[in-house]
């Protein structure tokens, strides 16, 4: 590949990003649309600068909540996924119970949650947390669940034990698939949370766009948007960046090889 | 000499009490640092077979013997080989052929504290298969045949007195399955060990094995038993020679035989 293809791909995302917003700004100003329709991006940056305070502070409780309610599913996940990929009979038992689980759209749980804790932070971690923690469970059972037969059988022979099965080859292979689920769930996360914020809370990204489109302040809600895109984007980066770290020898490339 | 295997009249069912019969009144000796191949059409038990000398499976009915104890349970004086290297790509090479020492009881107390000891023989092991230097590469940096030499350094790591391979040259080109021949045969030879080797690969058989048995289809039960007289160390030209070949064609003749009868 030649260094000025290579260069062009490094450009790639921050051109196709500049792009999309000329566009939106171009279509804006062409149609001459009503700031409470489509607010152009110019307008919407106005708005994140006007309100910044606010907006700092909710960006702040989202960021806290989703990552809280992240943790916890992550501990949870990981829990429950070694536990279901470790004994059929776990699996056989857990497993129709979190499939029926997880079919609940979350959002309606937030009543409940709001019975049970009231409105704000608890309801907001806990939407989180049960809308991430699934896809950690399932991947974390898969790795663990697609030892080699072969492997098994080299090591049960040998006289091994179910836990050093588990913890010389299960563990270790399950970890390209629990570290992959990370980057499914911390975006999941933020869908709870903010979900839970829109419904019933105080603070937070979700309750501010709330207010603010009751109030007509259309560019507000639009700078919410921008800040959880933001926040997402950052939280992704984090993962993937942990999952490099983590488990390099599962993204071996092609130069790898002897 | 001794027997170090014996299968007297093993019935071996899978899946309750009407479940498939995979091996019906199997009966076969291995003696003490003989070499032993197992051949037959597909289907006809060799995997079942491994499992019973290895305790993976307890057989319904029969006794299977190893080193003069009833099997109940794993075998940990056996090392295993199959067709499908499975070396664990978080390790390196050299971790990879150190990892039934983390297990065996006898080896797992001592491995932290005399790691030197242990690495060195792993580094002999490797030598031996062609393999020097390559320690600390990882798995997938090594090609298919060279991943087929570490894993059976990772059998023989614990020094094992029985080593049961499972067609681990199934998946080779010609040239390098012939290579991986040569170091069996000369692992067999330096280390006295006792080997039984599972394949479809006759002319493979016939070239390592000292005895060969011929199974049936399912229910597999051995038809046939070979003794294969030619001089060791064996060079590869004999392969060309008529006795050889004669050897071979009965054989396929004796399997051919078994399928029909399927």
């Amino acid at each position: 590949m030649s260094a000025l293809s290579k260069n062009w791909i490094k450009a790639a995302p921050w051109l196709c990003t500049i792009g999309l917003f000329a566009i939106w700004e171009l279509a804006a100003r062409l149609f001459g649309l009503p700031q409470y329709i489509l607010p152009a991006p110019t307008v919407v940056f106005n708005a994140i600068v006007q309100y910044w305070p606010a907006i700092w502070k909710n960006s702040l409780q989202t960021l806290y909540t989703t990552t809280l309610g992240f943790a916890l599913a992550v501990a949870g996940g990981l829990g429950l996924g070694i536990l279901v990929g470790w004994s059929r009979l776990i699996y056989s038992g857990l497993y129709p119970l979190m499939v029926g689980f997880n079919a609940i759209p979350k959002v309606a749980l937030v009543p409940i949650l709001v019975i049970w804790f009231g409105i704000g932070t608890i309801p907001a971690v806990l939407t989180a947390f049960l809308i991430s923690f699934f896809p950690i469970v399932v991947n974390v059972a898969t790795g663990l669940a697609t030892i080699e037969p072969e492997m098994e059988d080299v090591l049960r022979a040998l006289g091994a034990r179910k836990m050093d099965i588990m913890l010389k080859v299960g563990i270790p292979r399950s970890m390209p698939y629990f570290f992959g689920s990370l980057k499914i769930a911390i975006t999941l996360a933020f869908v709870g949370s903010v979900i839970a914020e829109t419904v019933a809370a105080n603070s937070g990204l979700g309750h501010m766009m709330l207010a603010a489109q009751s109030q007509f302040n259309v560019p507000l809600v639009f700078a919410g948007l921008i800040m959880l895109a933001v926040e997402g984007i950052i939280m992704y980066a984090v993962m993937a960046w942990v999952e490099m770290r983590m488990t390099g020898w599962a993204h071996r490339g092609q130069g790898a090889t002897a | 000499m001794k027997n170090l295997v014996t299968i007297d009249n093993v019935d071996m069912r899978y899946g309750g009490a009407d479940g498939t019969l995979a091996v019906e009144g199997l009966t076969l000796h291995v003696e003490k640092g003989e070499f032993a191949a197992v051949v037959g059409p597909s289907g006809c038990g060799k995997s079942t077979l491994m499992k019973l000398v290895t305790g993976l499976h307890i057989p319904q009915k029969g006794v299977v013997t190893v080193a003069e104890e009833r099997v109940t349970k794993p075998v940990s004086i056996v090392g295993m080989a199959f067709q499908n290297p499975t070396m664990l790509p978080w390790r390196t090479t050299l971790d990879n052929i150190l990892l039934p020492l983390e297990v065996v009881e006898k080896h797992r107390g001592r491995l932290r504290m005399n790691r030197a000891e242990y690495v060195a023989k792993a580094e002999k092991l490797l030598e031996t298969v062609g393999l020097k230097g390559f320690g600390s590469k990882f798995p997938w940096q090594l090609s298919g045949g060279m991943q087929q030499r570490a894993n059976l350094c990772r059998a023989l790591i614990h020094e094992p007195d029985l080593l049961m391979l499972d067609e681990p040259f199934g998946a080779l080109d010609s040239f390098t399955r012939e290579e991986l021949w040569c170091v069996i045969r000369d692992l067999h030879f330096e280390r006295k060990v006792t080997i039984v080797l599972v394949t479809h690969d006759l002319r493979e058989a016939v070239f390592l094995a000292d005895r060969i048995f011929v199974m049936s289809s399912r229910p597999g039960r051995v038809i046939e038993e070979r003794i294969v007289p030619f001089e060791r160390p064996r060079d590869l030209e004999i392969m060309y020679q008529k006795e050889f070949n004669d050897i071979v064609h009965e054989l396929r003749g004796s399997i051919a035989d078994a399928r029909k009868a399927a």
